[in-house]
């Protein structure tokens, strides 16, 4: 198949080339950032660092890193750096009180995060001659954004879907003949059971190709998809603190993201001590954003494991690949697309009355998501009637969809009757097989 | 006057009911009436029984979840119609019943009705006036 790239001389640029571009880049950036964050730079003159100290990417080490705490710490203008009459946008992280990460954007900014969205479209196959149907949110999310502004950008028509109404979505993507589908992959899933529902057969399905990314997902689950859709299947990495989607996209090798290195310096640390670890090693995410200029994470911990390889591949691109994310180094769950982290439970059951006593069940089935909580009851609030108590599940879990924004289902259990190991008890139990 | 029953939180498992019964039958405790009310994920016993202190102490040590409730204890004719004669004085006097549930003993002509109603006085006043007999925690001693 002949290769396209949407800007082929940063897509394939000799490995050597692109260093000297980080680096220059890198240098600037960290000017920047300290110059204007007052946040940034307290941190480096923690550290005895000073923007001199930085002459390329072999400094990158001694800059300290960021972590969502710090983010909430600062949160909302800490961290940017720009002032607001320059910058034109926000995204929002969907999580919640506590958890909410706003990121700006400069119009520069959205623009080269709408060129890194392209360059997943065009690695997907798209040209101007595709209709993309982005079935992704569309709002505080960057992921309707991101692939909207993508899709602009390499000429396709694009259908501004947003999530949900899949009776719509289907009914859009027959009569215009939509292409190429952007949107979580547990929602196409969904498309395509919908659409075997209905009686149609892969080979009536216009879709050609899929981008699919913002949750983890199997190979089984994308070989699936690819078979009911009759489509290649794409996936596509990012966080709201760097960007959003675009971070990392997949070519038609389908063997990892390549990043785009020209505006996302990506680096592999051990966890717990920091360390930068060689390439092929497997740990923690960083990204030094080179270009943002709202909002530039330095050396931002994304709490993915991951690994990053220099493998020459058959596409032709020399960006550096990151693996499909292999877990997490903190508590975070994504449930059906959204994050959740089980302080958020915590703070919902100590609002509402409760003992912090708890424990989540996530599951797949078919492809999609089941979410269970089961949760102690107080002495005092256990009654005599059915209704009594399903009527305290349903208000908790009412709580519990203000805060996270997805609905579990809530089960009350006895006291002292959720399993402790060690003392410890076991908070989330995931059955899912997604690493 | 009301009689006292015993409410117990029932996690849907093999087992846990005989659990219960076992720990009440090592404390000598006689149950005279049972209902479960049951959902897909828990069960929520009811239970009439003889002697409701040593019973609520024995679950609680075992680690229950329980609670002592207030019901409406009636004794009835043992013939057709009497439960009715009984429900229709609630009705008359709008009272809402939660649940109800019934026994007999071996002994006595009679039939016993359990209810748990919105407001027990104003009940219990209903049926007395109504010639109903109301029972106590004695008099189920007594059975």
């Amino acid at each position: 198949m002949a290769q396209n790239y949407y800007q082929k001389e940063i897509e394939t640029m000799p490995v050597e080339e692109i260093k000297k571009l980080q680096s220059e880049k890198l240098k600037k950036q960290v000017k920047h950032v300290y110059e204007n964050v007052a946040y940034y730079r307290d941190l480096m003159d923690k550290k005895g660092v000073k923007p001199e100290d930085i002459n390329g990417i072999e400094d990158l080490h001694k800059l300290p890193f960021l972590s969502k705490a710090d983010l909430r710490e600062a949160y909302p203008y800490g961290l940017l750096a720009k002032p607001l009459k320059d910058c034109v946008r926000i995204h929002s992280t969907s999580g919640t009180t506590g958890k909410r990460v706003v990121a700006f954007y400069t119009q520069n900014d959205v623009d080269l995060w709408e060129d890194c969205c392209a360059r997943a479209i065009v690695a997907a196959g798209g040209t101007n001659e595709d209709v993309c149907q982005v079935a992704y949110g569309y709002g505080l999310f960057t992921g309707g954004a991101g692939l909207h502004g993508g899709s602009h950008k390499v000429g396709c028509l694009t259908l501004p879907m947003s999530s949900g109404f899949t009776e719509r979505q289907i009914q859009f993507m027959n009569d215009l003949s939509a292409t190429i589908l952007c949107c979580t992959p547990s929602y196409a899933a969904y498309i395509a059971e919908s659409l075997k529902e209905m009686g149609y057969t892969p080979d009536q399905i216009p879709l050609k190709a899929g981008i699919f990314g913002a949750e983890p997902w199997t190979e089984e689950m994308r070989r699936g998809i690819e078979k009911d859709l009759g489509i290649k299947a794409y996936d596509i990495y990012g966080l709201t603190e760097t960007s959003g989607p675009g971070v990392a996209f997949e070519c038609c090798e389908q063997t990892g993201m390549h990043v785009n290195e020209d505006h996302f310096l990506a680096e592999i640390i051990d966890p717990d001590t920091g360390e930068v670890l060689p390439e092929g090693e497997k740990g923690e995410l960083v990204f030094t954003a080179l270009d943002k200029e709202a909002f530039p994470l330095l050396r931002y911990r994304t709490r993915d494991i991951c690994v990053l390889s220099r493998k020459k591949c058959s596409c032709g691109r020399t960006l550096i690949k990151m693996a499909k994310p292999m877990g997490r180094t903190d508590d975070m769950l994504i449930i059906r697309g959204v994050n959740v982290f089980p302080s958020q439970i915590e703070t919902v059951l100590l609002n509402d009355g409760y003992q912090p006593n708890y424990q989540i069940i996530v599951d797949r089935v078919g492809n999609n998501d089941t979410f269970d909580i089961n949760v102690e009851m107080n002495p005092e609030q256990f009654t005599d009637t059915v209704s009594g108590i399903t009527a305290l599940e349903k208000a908790l879990a009412n709580s519990m969809k203000v805060m996270l924004g997805i609905n579990p289902a809530v089960h009350l259990v006895p006291p002292k009757s959720i399993t402790r190991s060690e003392g410890k008890a076991v908070r989330v139990i995931d059955k899912r097989k997604l690493h | 006057m009301s009689l006292k029953q015993l409410t117990v939180f029932v996690q849907n498992h093999q087992g846990s009911l005989v659990a219960i019964t076992d720990t009440l039958a090592k404390h000598n405790v006689n149950i005279r009436a049972l209902s479960i009310a049951d959902t897909e994920d828990f069960g929520i016993l009811r239970l009439i029984v003889n002697d409701t202190a040593l019973a609520g102490k024995t679950l609680a040590e075992e680690g229950y979840l329980l609670k002592t409730t207030d019901v409406v204890g009636v004794k009835i004719g043992d013939a057709p119609g009497k439960l009715s004669e009984a429900l229709k004085v609630l009705d008359e006097n709008h009272i809402n019943m939660e649940y109800l549930y019934a026994f007999m003993t071996r002994t006595e002509k009679h039939a016993y009705m359990v209810m748990r109603v919105a407001d027990n006085q104003k009940a219990e006043a209903a049926l007395t006036g109504a010639g109903f007999h109301i029972i106590t925690d004695s008099d189920v001693e007594k059975l």
